[in-house]
Order: C-alpha cells, then sequence, then structure tokens
C-alpha cells in the first residue's frame, strides 16, 4: 500500500469524522485555533511595525536620520543609565561645525524641544490639552523633515537671527484653537509668552496611533533664549539619496566623533536613530513581550494537545467495530496507526489554519488603525502550522497506537 | 476440478487462559481439510468452539497447537501482518451483522479490501463497481448503508468479500439478521457463487441454512462430531479459472 493511497484514505477518513462530529471536532480545534491565533496575531503584527518602519513610514520619514543625546528606548538598567546621564550635551555650535563638513547630507535640520507638551492658548483664552509638542527649530529643520507649509509662511533667516517671537502651527493645533477663523497674524501665548503665528504646515499624519500634527514649532534661537540652551538638541539629516544613506550616516558620525572629541576606539558619545536602529531598537524591546506570548501559546498548544488526544482516545472506543472491520479485511497494524495519527493532525491542522487566518486578519488590525500596508508572515505561518503538525504527532501517536492494537476478533464483537 | 486442498486444519487445540490456573479448551483437536470449490457448512451449537474454528480459519487468530496450512502454506506461525496479509488476499469475511463502514457509501465499502491491498484507484474502482455489480446492485453504488436494506447490505458485504478475488469466503451467520425471504435470496446468491467456482465456508447454527451446503462439519465440545458429504444434485460446474 502506497503511502499516498493511505494519506488520501486516511484524509476522507478524518474529514468525514470531523463532519460526524461536527460540534465535538470543532471545540477541538477551538483550543488548537486559540494557541495558534495568539501566535500569528503578535507576530503579523510586530511584522506590520516593524514593516512600516522599513518603508520609512515612522516620523524619520524616508532616507532621513536623526542624532540625539540618548537612545530612543534604554535598557533601563543602573550602569547604563549613569553613562547615559555623563554624556555631554549636543550643542548648537557642533551642529553648526555638521552642517560645515558634511557633503553627504541633503539637509541638515537642528531641533529642540521640551520633554512634555505644552498648553497653547488662544487669543480669546481657549486652550489646547498639555500635550503640544514645542520645538524649536532651524530652516533647515523644515527640509529635513520634508514639512511643507499649507498656509502662511516659514519664518525668515532674519528672523532666526534675531529670535523673533513668531510661530508655525500643526494642522491639529490649527483645529483646535482656530476652528473657524483664519490662524495667520493671530496671537497665541505659551507658557505666558506670545508669538504670532505666521505659517501651519501641511498634514502629515501620525504614526503608531499618535498624532503628528499636534505641534507649534518656533525658531531656534528663540527657543533657547525663552528656555535655555541646555535643553534637549537634536540634529536631523536627511540624505542626497537613497543610495547614500550609509555612507551619509557614517559621514555624519566621523564628523561628530571629531568634533566632539570622542577618542578612537571608544564608542560613540551619542546615538544614531536610523530606520535600521530603530527596528534593532524595536526588536529588543519586543523581545520579552513575543517571549511570553510564544511561552503562554505554548501552554495553550500543549492543553489543546491534550484535548486532541482525549477526543482520539474518544473516537477509537467509538471506532472500535470499525477497527476491527479493516482489520478483518486487510488493514495491517501499520495501517490503522497511520489512520488514526494522520487524523490527529488533520483535526490539528484545521485550528491551525483557523488560528493562522484569524491571526493574520487580526495581527493586521494594527496596519489598519496606522494606516500602514499589511502583512502576511509566511513564516511564522509556515512555522504554525508545523507545530500544529507536531502536536497532532505527538497526542495522536497514543490514541493510533491504542486503536492499532485492538484484537480484531473483540473489536468485532464490540457493540 | 481442481482437487488441491485449500485449507488443511491438523490436531488444532485452542486454549484460553482465562487468569489464574483456569483454561478453556475451545478446542480440543480439530482436523479438517477442504478442498477448492467445496461448498462446507459448520455446524454447532453456542460454545461449542465453532466461532474459535471460525475465527482461526480466517486468520483472525492463531492456534495454540497444531498446523494450519492454507493453501499449502503454513500459517499457525504467521505474525500479525502476514495473517492480514492472508485475509487481505485470501479470505472474504461475510459478518451475520454485515459490519460495513456506516459513514461510507457501497463503492467505497467495497473498495476498502483492494485500497489495504495496494491496488490504484482508478483499477480499484472498477473492480468495486463490477463487484457490485455482480451481486446485483449495480444502480446502489453511491448509497450509505442506512439507505440499503438489510439484503442490499448483505450483497454490499459479499461484494466487499469477493473483489479480492479470495481463495474462500468465510460466512458467519450470513442470514441471522435478515427475515427468512431475504435470506432465501442470499443463500441462493451463495449457491450461484459457489456454483461459479468460489469456496464458501458458512458458519451456522441453523439446519435448514446448513443444508444448501454440499458438506455439514458438526463441532461439540471443541471437537469434530460429525462430517457428512451431501450428494446434490447439481455438481460444481467447471472451474472458472480461480
Amino acid at each position: 500500500m502506497t503511502l499516498l493511497l493511505e494519506a488520501k484514505e486516511s484524509l476522507a477518513m478524518a474529514l468525514s469524522a470531523l463532519r460526524t462530529n461536527k460540534l465535538r471536532s470543532i471545540l477541538t480545534l477551538l483550543g488548537i485555533a486559540v494557541g495558534v491565533f495568539s501566535i500569528i496575531a503578535v507576530m503579523t503584527a510586530m511584522g506590520v511595525l516593524v514593516n512600516s518602519i522599513q518603508g520609512g513610514m515612522s516620523w524619520l520619514g524616508a532616507h532621513t536620520f536623526q542624532v540625539q543625546k540618548y537612545p530612543m528606548f534604554n535598557s533601563g538598567t543602573a550602569s547604563e543609565e549613569a553613562k547615559l546621564r555623563n554624556r555631554r550635551d549636543i550643542t548648537y555650535e557642533q551642529a553648526e561645525r555638521l552642517k560645515e563638513h558634511v557633503t553627504l547630507a541633503k539637509a541638515v535640520g537642528v531641533f529642540c524641544f521640551v520633554d512634555f507638551g505644552k498648553v497653547v492658548v488662544s487669543p480669546r483664552g481657549e486652550k489646547t490639552n498639555p500635550n503640544v509638542f514645542l520645538a524649536g527649530r532651524d530652516i533647515d529643520g523644515f527640509l529635513a523633515n520634508n514639512w511643507t507649509i499649507a498656509d502662511g509662511r516659514l519664518y525668515t533667516q532674519e528672523e532666526v537671527e534675531s529670535a523673533k517671537r513668531v510661530a508655525v502651527l500643526g494642522m491639529d493645533v490649527v483645529k483646535k484653537l482656530f476652528p473657524k477663523t483664519d490662524p495667520i497674524g493671530q496671537t497665541i501665548r505659551i507658557d505666558g509668552r506670545e508669538y504670532d503665528v505666521i505659517g501651519v504646515v501641511s498634514r502629515r499624519g501620525g504614526m503608531l496611533g499618535g498624532s503628528g500634527d499636534y505641534h507649534v514649532t518656533i525658531p531656534i534661537t528663540t527657543f533657547f533664549s525663552v528656555y535655555g540652551k541646555d535643553h534637549r538638541l537634536g540634529i536631523k539629516v536627511q540624505s542626497l539619496t537613497p543610495e547614500t544613506y550609509e555612507d551619509c550616516i557614517e559621514q555624519v558620525r566621523g564628523i561628530l566623533r571629531t568634533v566632539r572629541h570622542v577618542p578612537p576606539g571608544e564608542e560613540d558619545d551619542f546615538y544614531i536613530w536610523s530606520n535600521d536602529s530603530l527596528i534593532q531598537q524595536f526588536n529588543d524591546l519586543t523581545k520579552y513581550v513575543r517571549l511570553g506570548i510564544f511561552l503562554v501559546s505554548a501552554v495553550a498548544l500543549i492543553a489543546a494537545g491534550v484535548g486532541i488526544m482525549n477526543i482520539m482516545l474518544v473516537s477509537v472506543t467509538e471506532r472500535t467495530r470499525e477497527i476491527g472491520i479493516r482489520k478483518a479485511i486487510g488493514a495491517r497494524k501499520s495501517n490503522i496507526l497511520t489512520q488514526f495519527i494522520l487524523e490527529a493532525i488533520v483535526l490539528s491542522e484545521f485550528g491551525g489554519i483557523i488560528g493562522i487566518i484569524l491571526g493574520i486578519v487580526a495581527g493586521n488590525l494594527a496596519a489598519v488603525f496606522f494606516e500602514i500596508p499589511p502583512v502576511i508572515p509566511f513564516d511564522w505561518a509556515a512555522i504554525g502550522f508545523t507545530i500544529c503538525s507536531i502536536i497532532g504527532i505527538i497526542f495522536g501517536v497514543y490514541p493510533a497506537w491504542k486503536a492499532s492494537n485492538l484484537d480484531p476478533i473483540e473489536s468485532l464483537r464490540y457493540e | 476440478m481442481n482437487n488441491s486442498e485449500v485449507i488443511n486444519l491438523q490436531q488444532i487445540i485452542k486454549t484460553y487462559d482465562m487468569g489464574g490456573a483456569e483454561e478453556v479448551h475451545a478446542l480440543r483437536g480439530v482436523s479438517i481439510q477442504i478442498r477448492k470449490n467445496e461448498y462446507v457448512a459448520i455446524m454447532g451449537p453456542s460454545g461449542s468452539g465453532k466461532s474459535t474454528l471460525m475465527n482461526i480459519i480466517g486468520c483472525l487468530d492463531t492456534p495454540t497447537s497444531g498446523l494450519y496450512e492454507f493453501n499449502s502454506v503454513n500459517v499457525s506461525e504467521m505474525n500479525d501482518n502476514q495473517l492480514a496479509k492472508v485475509r487481505n488476499k485470501e479470505i472474504g469475511f461475510v459478518f451475520q451483522t454485515f459490519n460495513l463502514l456506516a459513514r461510507s457509501d457501497a463503492l467505497h465499502n467495497v473498495e476498502l479490501p483492494l485500497i489495504y491491498g495496494g491496488v490504484t484507484s482508478a483499477d480499484r474502482k472498477r473492480r468495486a463497481r463490477e463487484a457490485l455489480e455482480h451481486v446485483g446492485l449495480g444502480d446502489r453504488i453511491h448509497h450509505k448503508p442506512n439507505e440499503l436494506s438489510g439484503g442490499q447490505r448483505q450483497r454490499v458485504a459479499i461484494a466487499r468479500a469477493l473483489v479480492n478475488q479470495p481463495s474462500i469466503l468465510l460466512a458467519d451467520e450470513p442470514t441471522g439478521n435478515l427475515d427468512s425471504k431475504t435470506g432465501d435470496e442470499i443463500m441462493q446468491l451463495f449457491e450461484e457463487l459457489h456454483r461459479q467456482g468460489n469456496t464458501i465456508i458458512l458458519v451456522t447454527h441453523e439446519e435448514y441454512i446448513a443444508e444448501h451446503a454440499h458438506r455439514i462439519v458438526r463441532i461439540r465440545d471443541g471437537m469434530i462430531e460429525s462430517d457428512q458429504t451431501i450428494n446434490k444434485r447439481t455438481p460444481a460446474l467447471a472451474d472458472q479459472g480461480r
């Protein structure tokens, strides 16, 4: 008897057994489906997020990177904290030196911001929530961000040099404070200081669920005069072309090391946020989340496997007579063994497929939510499917072995 | 006519160990020879050992001692897989309770021995269809057992028994679950099959069923009580190449 023939026969039988006991089969499948679902859903969601970063859809924008004193996420250990605390700030002068020397960048923008959100007050006394992102930027800061002005104008170099109290608003701030009136020419107040609104930045959408348009930008010099120079300073660099992106990162790294007098052989005393490093950090950060989900799913799958074993044992008992008939007409032990193991595998894989499909759908809800392209994690689907098959084998072997060792005479008499 | 022995049982003893010192002697030295194209009835009251004898002849069980040759091959010491192969190729079972797979249609039920015999799909379907036509069920091949009458179910079972062209047809009370009219039809079918050259062994406790056979072997207390050949007016026709 060829294996293919046997597999085909067993598959047909397994499907007919599933059809006969619909409710029972569905309940058994459910356990497997849930276990696989959680793995696939989480891995799909992670894939969507990583993909969105890779696709340059993060706030970094296409072939853009950012230099800051701190990494985006830190490990939180005491030694790491101490090391980061002792780092020297990146200064405006260092950024200026970088601008002079860099050749592979299309734009080098400097920006400065405060850690927490600000309240912005309109002339009529209306207030925003205290979560407006206030930053000081130079003019190149707009170029490096690929920001365009939707309304009004950007501040001039003269206004930057003379630290004018002017502001460019994000769309959501406009929507909140000036829902009906033209914001240009109005005066807003932040921390008790007045700024003239001269422009509005085009909508750029959110990243990871946050609003990207809840911001106010003022000239960087104005920011220094109001909040002092010791605030977090960042440099945003856009490379000339996508091809020169890596080279540009290395060039900026080299210039900054020179400017900041980092001895050769020592690690950078600043951090470059590129899409690659973002993915790296994202993966590091979510490592334990994934591990946790994996363990929980493993427990769920083992529980589901026990369920399969239970239902297979019931099935063997119920079908004792059938086994007797098959043996009487010439089925060998191995035929019966294969039949029942395949049945357990089919049951398990059926649940697995349901889990995989639902998991991919659920994981891609993240994509819909963040308005980024969906992902189908073929690798994880294959892994999930394999795991199901293995569970089917492991938990199907004992019932199948039991079935194959039934005595044909006893089985034929079984009522 | 070929007079070679299909079945040769020599001093078959079967003892069941019921645990402890207790033993049941189901067969206590049974010797029978059955030739090709014989139509034998094995009779005996319940507890006589006839079921045990049938199980041994059907290679479902092995004797405790004694020699069993099937087509001159010693099967008394075969292992499970070898016995399964003999059952598949050489023995066609017909049971009192039909023993069809309830979820499968007639065609698939008849195909089953061919599946275990490793016959390819197209060949299998053709042969199963032919076997069903042979027992007069050519128009019922896609009916499931619960859509068939008792007599039709037994015909499916007979088709299944015949599909691998076995050396013997082993029928255990084949009319036990049928009304007398249907039972007679089934017995006529057996006679027809016998005329076509099949070797038939019928196990029954009913005298009028046993009378269809040409030889009656009576079992009592695990031993052969009598073995008589009945002269029938219609001798078996020529061997049809089996």
